[in-house]
C-alpha cells in the first residue's frame, strides 16, 4: 500500500519534472547571492582574492565579524534602528486609524474634500517633500536626531486610505448596536472597529516596518553623527571608494539583514499575507 | 454585543432617529478629536511642504545665504542641463524595461509556484526574501558578484564558459542592464506574491468550464488567466512604475550613478543639488518634474486602463 502511493507521488514528480528543474534553477537564482555574501563574510582578505571559487570557505573564522563589530557601533545601530521602527509603526497605526475611522463613519463638513486633498497626496513622491522637510527639521532644531525620521515616517495618506477602505467594509449594524448600549464613538472605535481590523493592521505594520526599517535617502540626509545612525546608513557608508574589503563588508551586510530576515521568517505569514492584500483592494 | 439581540429589535424607528439627532451634535468635535493627530502631521510634513517646494523652485538659495527670488531661472536652466536629461533618460529606460520584465516574470514566477508541487512554500520563501532586505544590502551583496575582473562570481562563471570579461559595474554600457538586473532580483518575490493572491481569487469553477470544453493551457492562460488577473495586474503596473520612477538607493550604492553619469537617476540629481551643491532651489525645480512625471504616468494609465483592465 505504501509502495503504491509512493509510487503514484513519484509519477506525480517525475510527469512535473520540468517544473522542478525550473524550480531549482529559481531558487538558485534566489539564494546563491546570499549563499555568497554568508561565505564571503567567513573568507580571509587572501582567499577572497585568489580565484578559488569555493563556495563553502576553507575555514569558518570569525575575524571578520570582530573586526567589523570592532569598526562599527553596530549594536547603537541596531537600537536606533529598533527605537525608529518602533515609533513609526506605534505612530502610523494609531493616527491613521483613528482619521480612517472619521473618514469613514463620521460626517463633518468638508470631509470630502478633505479626502480628496489625502488621496491627491497620495501620488506625491516623498523626494518631492524631502528639501522642504529638511528645511523645516533645521529650522525646529530636530536635524540629526531621531525625532526628523520618526516625524517625517509617520504621517502617510496611504495608511489613512487602506484603513479607511477596510473600516467602510465592516457592517454599520454592528456599531449601531454598540450605540444603544451606549457606546461612545472613542468605545465604538476601540471595542468595535480596532479588533475587527486586524487584517488591515497587520498589512499596515509590515508596510511601515519595511519601509522604515530599510530606509536610506531620509536617513542620508537628516542624520550626520554616527552614533545616530540606522542600520542601512551605517552599512552604505561602508562602500568607499578605494580597497573595500568585501569580506568584511559582507559580514557587516549580513549583520545588517539578519534581524529583518529573522523577524521575516518568524512570522511569514503575516508578511505574505500582509502584501497580497494590498494587492486585492487595489 | 450577542447579548442583546432582542434589545436591538424592540427600538422604534423614531427612538433610533432621535437618538442619532442628539448624537450629530458632537459628531463634528469627535471628528476633529480623531483627525487632529494625523492631520497636524499631514499638513506640516507633506501638504505644506508640497506647496513649499513649488514656491522654493523659483529661489536661489543656497541654505547659507538667504534665499533671493529669480523666477523661471531654475526652469530654464533645466532645458540646458545635460545631466538632467541624461539622468531623466536613464530613470524612464530603468523603469520602462524593469517593469515590464517585472510583471511578466513576476507572473511566471506566481503560475509556478501556485501549482501543486513539492516544497512549493519553501521556494516562495526564498523569492521573497530580497524584498524583506534594504536596497542598500542587496545593492552591496551584488557588487561583488558583478566585479568585472574574474575575481567576480559572475565573470567567473562565464569565463569558464569561454565568455570574456564584461565590465558590468564599470561601463556606460553596462551598467544599466545591472542596475536592472539587481532590481528585479529584489522585487520579483514581492510582485510574485501579489499575483498569487490575484491568482487565487480567480474562481476554479472557470478553469473546470475551460478544461470541459477542451481549451489548452495556452488558450486557459491568455483567455481566462490574463483577463480576469488584469485588476492585480494593473495595480502591480502602478506600483512598479511609481516605485521605479524614484529609484535612488540602488543606483547610489550599486554604482554611485555612474560611470559618466550612466546610471544617474532622477532622484539622485534631486539629492546631489540639494545636499551636495547646496542648490534648494535647483533641486526643486527638479522634484517638481518628478512629480509631473508621475502624475502624467499615472493620469494614461488610468486613462488607459478601462481598455484592458477587466472588472
Amino acid at each position: 500500500m505504501k509502495t503504491q502511493v509512493a509510487t503514484i507521488q513519484w509519477r506525480k514528480v517525475t510527469k512535473n519534472w520540468v517544473w522542478y528543474v525550473l524550480l531549482v534553477l529559481l531558487a538558485a537564482f534566489f539564494f546563491i547571492p546570499f549563499w555568497w555574501m554568508i561565505a564571503t563574510s567567513f573568507k580571509t582578505y587572501s582567499e577572497v582574492y585568489t580565484k578559488q571559487y569555493s563556495l563553502i570557505p576553507t575555514s569558518f573564522n570569525f575575524d571578520n565579524y570582530r573586526e567589523v563589530f570592532n569598526a562599527l557601533p553596530f549594536g547603537v545601530y541596531l537600537w536606533n534602528t529598533i527605537k525608529v521602527s518602533s515609533l513609526v509603526i506605534i505612530g502610523t497605526l494609531t493616527t491613521s486609524s483613528m482619521a480612517a475611522y472619521a473618514f469613514a463613519r463620521l460626517r463633518f463638513k468638508g470631509r470630502d474634500v478633505l479626502f480628496f486633498l489625502y488621496l491627491a497626496t497620495l501620488m506625491i513622491p516623498r523626494q518631492v517633500v524631502l528639501i522642504p522637510n529638511f528645511i523645516i527639521f533645521r529650522e525646529l532644531g530636530l536635524l540629526d536626531t531621531h525625532w526628523s525620521l520618526i516625524l517625517s515616517g509617520i504621517f502617510t495618506a496611504y495608511g489613512t486610505f487602506l484603513l479607511r477602505q477596510f473600516f467602510l467594509s465592516i457592517p454599520k449594524e454592528l456599531e449601531e448596536a454598540a450605540v444603544i448600549d451606549g457606546y461612545g464613538y472613542w468605545a465604538r472605535f476601540v471595542h468595535i472597529i480596532i479588533p475587527l481590523s486586524n487584517a488591515a493592521l497587520t498589512t499596515l505594520l509590515i508596510i511601515t516596518l519595511l519601509a522604515i526599517w530599510n530606509e536610506y535617502l531620509y536617513a542620508l540626509v537628516f542624520l550626520q553623527s554616527d552614533v545616530n545612525r540606522t542600520l542601512t546608513l551605517g552599512i552604505a557608508l561602508l562602500r568607499g571608494d578605494f580597497d573595500v574589503k568585501w569580506n568584511q563588508v559582507m559580514a557587516a551586510t549580513l549583520i545588517s539583514i539578519a534581524p529583518i530576515v529573522l523577524v521575516y521568517l518568524s512570522a511569514q505569514r503575516y508578511f505574505v499575507e500582509g502584501i497580497a492584500l494590498t494587492g486585492v483592494k487595489g | 454585543m450577542e447579548a442583546h439581540p432582542t434589545s436591538y429589535s424592540m427600538i422604534t424607528h423614531q427612538r433610533l432617529r432621535s437618538m442619532k439627532l442628539t448624537m450629530k451634535h458632537g459628531e463634528g468635535l469627535a471628528a476633529f478629536l480623531f483627525l487632529l493627530p494625523n492631520i497636524l502631521g499631514f499638513l506640516l510634513f507633506s501638504m505644506i511642504p508640497t506647496l513649499a517646494s513649488f514656491g522654493i523652485s523659483f529661489l536661489d538659495w543656497g541654505l547659507l545665504n538667504s534665499p533671493s527670488f529669480i523666477g523661471f531661472t531654475n526652469y530654464r536652466e533645466l532645458f540646458t542641463d545635460d545631466v538632467f536629461w541624461l539622468a531623466l533618460k536613464n530613470t524612464a529606460s530603468y523603469s520602462f524595461i524593469k517593469v515590464p520584465l517585472n510583471l511578466m516574470l513576476s507572473l511566471l514566477l506566481a503560475i509556478l509556484l501556485n501549482k501543486q508541487l513539492h516544497g512549493r512554500n519553501f521556494f516562495r520563501s526564498i523569492a521573497f526574501l530580497p524584498s524583506v532586505c534594504s536596497s542598500v544590502a542587496v545593492a552591496l551583496i551584488w557588487t561583488p558578484l558583478l566585479e568585472s575582473s574574474e575575481n567576480g562570481l559572475i565573470n567567473h562563471v562565464l569565463s569558464l564558459l569561454g565568455i570574456n570579461v564584461i565590465p558590468f559595474l564599470v561601463s556606460p554600457f553596462w551598467a544599466m542592464p545591472s542596475v536592472i538586473l539587481v532590481g528585479l532580483w529584489k522585487e520579483l518575490g514581492y510582485f510574485m506574491v501579489i499575483f498569487l493572491a490575484g491568482l487565487q481569487g480567480i474562481p476554479r469553477s472557470y478553469y473546470e468550464a475551460a478544461s470541459i470544453d477542451g481549451a489548452n493551457s495556452r488558450d486557459v492562460f491568455f483567455h481566462i488567466t490574463i483577463p480576469l488577473i488584469s485588476p492585480t495586474t494593473f495595480f502591480a503596473l502602478t506600483t512598479s512604475l511609481i516605485g521605479s520612477f524614484q529609484i535612488f538607493d540602488l543606483t547610489s550604492v550599486l554604482t554611485k550613478g555612474g560611470p559618466a553619469n550612466a546610471t544617474n537617476t532622477l532622484v539622485m540629481y534631486i539629492y546631489q543639488n540639494g545636499f551636495q551643491f547646496f542648490r534648494m532651489g535647483y533641486a526643486s525645480a527638479l522634484s517638481l518634474i518628478l512629480f509631473i512625471t508621475i502624475f502624467i504616468i499615472t493620469l494614461v494609465q488610468n486613462h488607459y486602463s478601462d481598455k484592458w483592465v477587466f472588472n
